[in-house]
């Protein structure tokens, strides 16, 4: 089956008055019907950059898309002319953002927010979105549905907020639900919920979903494929069993060990990753993650390695084994 | 559990790029204003003018009346033409421009330090004393400024004499303008003192002194108010600005400073019934005062964003 | 809500007092209206304390500030200096609506004085005020959406000037202008004084005429400094994550503009709107001076410089009135625009 998106070789800079910030450098990757693709990395790494750039949301100046190419069913999405991706956003690409009380309009009621999109997208009556939107209450979980659409964002908590939030994606009912970090300003019982709402809503509904994260424990739960992103590149995909069985790539295997876990010794101490973050005005002319990486060599200083197939469905940029510590 | 990071190159750190001190950034960001170079470079121009303009003329010259010249175009003798009573109006806009600049200026520094005491004290001390100073500072804001400075200006105006300072005699009126100006335009820069007091208060930093035992004058000067600077330079710098022009409305209706000194908003009184017949006396003095207020609001713009420069990108 | 518009009233009258009490020890201290009070006739000694009596300016400052405020026709002055007060005072006082009567014009009463020219202030200010709002949302909305390019550039360096400018200086220059240089090439050009050709009468398309060249001046500045308070505004709002999460909805420019930006940007600059407008009873001093408009500015300093008492305090007291009244009404459209805020 043909997936429902496809990335090719996206890159995207932005001018700043230090210099040009390369914030994603050539991405390429792929989104199935009703899977979920999880987007791993630090902050700054390019993650929301990505999908930003997908609903061409990056602000033209200072942002530029420099090349690539975005298929979506069919037809190239920074192509096409600005009222078709006006229609395709919010109706067939919905996007949940990281934090629920910015991203809310404060003067306006969570009701008439959610039923916005399917006002302008769907030609029905006011009083249709309205029950629509009553539904969708429901359906995130949100109590006394009637009252609560006549209700101001900040008259909810973070986790109510949030789930408006996806209220809000899925009103257009979209082929693609993408989430930036919706959990990362909630706290952990909550992050649960959401999580949990969010699968039942995807085995309910049959979309795909784009979530991007910096917490792995989240990713276990809820991808399908795993891509890690470093200083704007992809460095290692795979299904996520693989990943958290079989990482290759020293970037990933830093994540892992860096996790705290259960079953670790009380007096061990947390692994750390060393050196500072990368810096995407200046990166470096090899392997970006050069500076802290363990496994280092020579050639990873001079050659960006390119993400290769290591094994079927497993993709590295990387120019050693770590298993053997051999150069591939 | 073992280092991740066993390889010796990693665990060196980037040559860290030597950090700029503060002023030095707050400097490079107001030199990419072109505007506020400009205003800078302006502003000198101005005070140049009516300082080493000074050497070539005294003050008792531009004072010098002789109705015969009066009301004459600019030529050799007089380059910018003669006012109502024959004085040379060059001279007085050098003079004038020295007491316009220093009414600004002094006018400005009342109004800071009055801004600044009264919301540092209501925000770092709240309670009755911020409930009472804040009515205070909101019943000034509601009475409108030039009618207040009108009443003042034309209460006060003969009653103080005249001074000598820095070798000049300037008239009690100065004093009054300053007192005046400086004691109506402190509200604004009160209400922004006293909300950052009452963020940064609560921040550790103040948790920790206090524990420390220091006391509350150094927490709220030594402390506090260095974390706030940026809005009083601006505030400060913008003032000078309003200052001329508050003196110059007050002069221009004749109850600011008195001739015969100077100023260059009591050059412009009365200057409309000779609109037709003598424009050079107001279009000399009149530019000047547009010059200057430009180039200092040039330059508030450009310190407001070196010293607080919105994130330029997110990149995410 | 109905309590809190109660409560704050209530907080203004002491306000106003204070104010009243200020402004009126102010106003004693400065000036002698007697001395003008006789014309051209020279006014004989007997006579000035006649009046001095009558109008109760030999008693003292507290005392004065009373009669001011509740009236005198409940004692009896001594008219006629023989120690024995006789003659019944007639003032009602200010908070019976009295406000006293002209020092300068002797015996017209304050408030029918200015309330001849509350009108042509009103007349000035209003279209004017209008004018500049709607030029400056538009200019200033502009901006924020086209930052950076030449338009925003140039309005920006445009303002600045227009800012740094007194307003007398504009007032000049363009009276210079668009009349005396347009009359002197044979174009038709503006008038410069007051607010009709008396020679025509008080016509509409007189008033209109005469508006121009004021109102021109007055924008100047007020437009400067308003759009670029606009466009931070603007620029503000549409920086906020809400925006974007409009457009991630497919909605249009148009639609983010007016829909999702407009109602938060509105929110601050209604406070300063709400602070301007009671200002614009006092008129603008400056502008009705030099174009000789009859309105309530220039009404303030004539009478100011003759130390009119009456007529003055009438006036702040007005114009404090109304600031008292813009501030509660600010508030409430405030708290209405934004759910966050509640008074109870």
């Amino acid at each position: 089956m043909d997936p429902v998106l496809e990335v090719k070789n996206l890159k995207v800079q932005f001018n700043t008055l230090e210099g040009i910030v390369h914030a994603v450098n050539g991405v390429n990757f792929t989104v199935e019907e009703g899977k979920t693709l999880g987007i791993v990395g630090e902050s700054g790494c390019g993650k929301s950059v990505t999908v930003l750039s997908l609903m061409r949301l990056i602000p033209e100046p200072p942002g530029r898309i420099v090349d690539g190419e975005v298929i979506f069913k069919g037809e190239n999405l920074f192509k096409i002319n600005k009222s078709s991706i006006q229609n395709i956003r919010g109706a067939e690409i919905a996007m949940v953002f990281q934090d629920p009380m910015t991203s809310l309009n404060p003067v306006l009621t969570i009701g008439y927010q959610i039923s916005e999109a399917l006002m302008v997208h769907k030609r029905i009556s006011k009083q249709e979105a309205i029950r629509r939107t009553w539904k969708l209450l429901e359906m995130v979980g949100i109590p006394l549905v009637k009252e609560s659409f006549h209700d101001y964002p900040h008259q909810f908590s973070g986790g109510m907020r949030q789930r408006v939030m996806i209220a809000m994606a899925l009103s257009c009912d979209p082929s693609i639900l993408i989430a930036d970090e919706p959990t990362t300003a909630l706290d952990v019982t909550i992050q649960a919920q959401i999580v949990e709402l969010t699968k039942k809503i995807q085995s309910q509904l049959g979309m795909s979903i784009i979530w991007i994260t910096h917490d792995l424990g989240i990713v276990a739960e809820i991808a399908d494929k795993v891509i890690v992103m470093y200083a704007g590149y992809i460095v290692e995909e795979a299904d996520v069993f693989t990943i958290y069985e079989n990482p290759v790539h020293p970037y990933t295997l830093a994540l892992l060990k860096s996790l705290p876990r259960v079953d670790s010794k009380r007096y061990e101490r947390l692994a750390i990753i060393h050196g500072s973050p990368p810096d995407c005005l200046h990166l470096p002319q090899g392997c970006p993650f050069v500076l802290r990486c363990g496994f280092a060599v020579k050639r990873c200083s001079e050659e960006n390695p390119q993400l290769k197939n290591i094994e079927s469905e497993h993709k590295a940029a990387c120019w050693i084994d770590v298993r053997t510590g051999k150069t591939r | 559990m073992e280092e991740i990071n066993n390889n010796d190159s990693g665990a060196i750190a980037q040559i860290e790029k030597p950090q700029l001190s503060y002023s030095q950034l707050v400097w490079m960001r107001f030199k990419r204003h072109k505007m506020a170079v400009v205003g800078m470079v302006l502003l000198i121009l101005m005070i140049l003018y009516s300082t080493l303009g000074a050497s070539f003329t005294t003050e008792s010259y531009s004072n010098v009346t002789d109705t015969s010249i009066r009301l004459s175009p600019p030529y050799l003798a007089h380059p910018f033409g003669t006012d109502t009573v024959g004085r040379d109006i060059l001279a007085r806009t050098i003079y004038g421009g020295q007491i316009s600049l220093l009414i600004g200026l002094i006018a400005m520094a009342v109004e800071v330090i009055m801004g600044v005491l009264i919301g540092a004290i209501a925000g770092y001390y709240g309670g009755i004393l911020d409930s009472l100073l804040m009515r205070f500072t909101e019943a000034m804001f509601n009475v409108p400024q030039l009618p207040l400075l009108l009443v003042l200006g034309k209460l006060l105006a003969d009653k103080i004499d005249p001074f000598p300072l820095l070798g000049r005699e300037f008239s009690g009126s100065v004093i009054v303008i300053i007192a005046v100006i400086g004691l109506t335009s402190w509200m604004g820069l009160a209400r922004i003192v006293r909300a950052n007091f009452l963020s940064l208060k609560e921040r550790e930093f103040v948790t920790a002194a206090n524990c420390i035992g220091t006391r509350n004058g150094s927490i709220i000067f030594g402390h506090i108010l260095p974390n706030t600077m940026a809005p009083i330079i601006v505030s400060g710098t913008l003032g000078v600005a309003n200052a001329i022009i508050s003196e110059a409305y007050v002069s221009f209706l004749g109850v600011g400073v008195m001739p015969p000194t100077a100023t260059w908003g009591n050059m412009l009184n009365g200057a409309y019934q000779y609109i037709e017949s003598a424009p050079w006396l107001w279009i000399f003095p009149g530019t000047l005062i547009v010059l200057t207020v430009l180039s200092i609001n040039f330059i508030g713009d450009g310190l407001r964003d070196a010293l607080d420069p919105h994130a330029l990108i997110k990149a995410e | 809500m109905f309590r809190y518009v109660v409560r704050r009233l209530l907080q203004a009258i002491p306000l106003l007092l204070i104010i009243s009490i200020v402004i009126f020890a102010l106003l004693q201290g400065s000036g002698d209206p007697l001395a003008t009070l006789g014309g051209r006739r020279t006014v004989r000694p007997e006579e000035r304390e006649r009046l001095a009596r009558i109008l109760g300016l030999d008693k003292p400052i507290y005392i004065q500030y009373v009669y001011w405020l509740v009236g005198n026709d409940w004692v009896k002055i001594d008219v006629d200096n023989d120690g024995i007060p006789e003659t019944a005072g007639t003032r009602k006082g200010i908070l019976r609506g009295d406000f006293g009567t002209s020092l300068v014009t002797r015996g017209e009463p304050a408030i029918d004085i200015i309330l001849e020219r509350l009108p042509n202030t009103l007349i000035l200010m209003i279209p004017a005020e209008i004018f500049i709002l709607m030029t400056a949302l538009a200019i200033g909305i502009y901006s924020a959406m086209r930052q950076y390019s030449w338009i925003d550039q140039a309005v920006t360096a445009g303002s600045f000037i227009g800012y740094s400018m007194p307003i007398f200086f504009i007032a000049l220059a363009s009276m210079y202008l668009f009349a005396v240089n347009f009359r002197k090439w044979g174009l038709p050009y503006l008038p410069t004084v007051g607010m009709f050709d008396p020679k025509v009468g008080k016509t509409f398309s007189q008033v209109v005429i005469h508006l121009v060249l004021p109102i021109f001046s007055m924008s100047v500045v007020s437009i400067s400094g308003w759009s670029r308070y606009v466009r931070s505004q603007m620029l503000e709002v549409t920086s906020q994550d809400y925006i974007r999460t409009a457009y991630a909805k497919g909605l249009s420019e148009r639609k983010v503009l007016v829909r999702h930006a407009l109602k938060n940007a509105a929110i601050p600059m209604v406070t300063l709107l709400g602070i301007e407008i009671p200002f614009l009873l006092g008129g603008a001093v400056v502008t009705e001076t030099i174009f000789g408009w009859p309105g309530m500015g220039r009404l303030f300093f004539d009478h100011l410089t003759r130390s009119d008492t009456p007529v003055v305090m009438g006036i702040l007291m007005l114009i404090s009135f109304a600031v008292v009244i813009c501030q509660l009404i600010t508030d409430i459209v405030y708290g209405w625009l934004d759910p966050r805020i509640r008074y109870d």
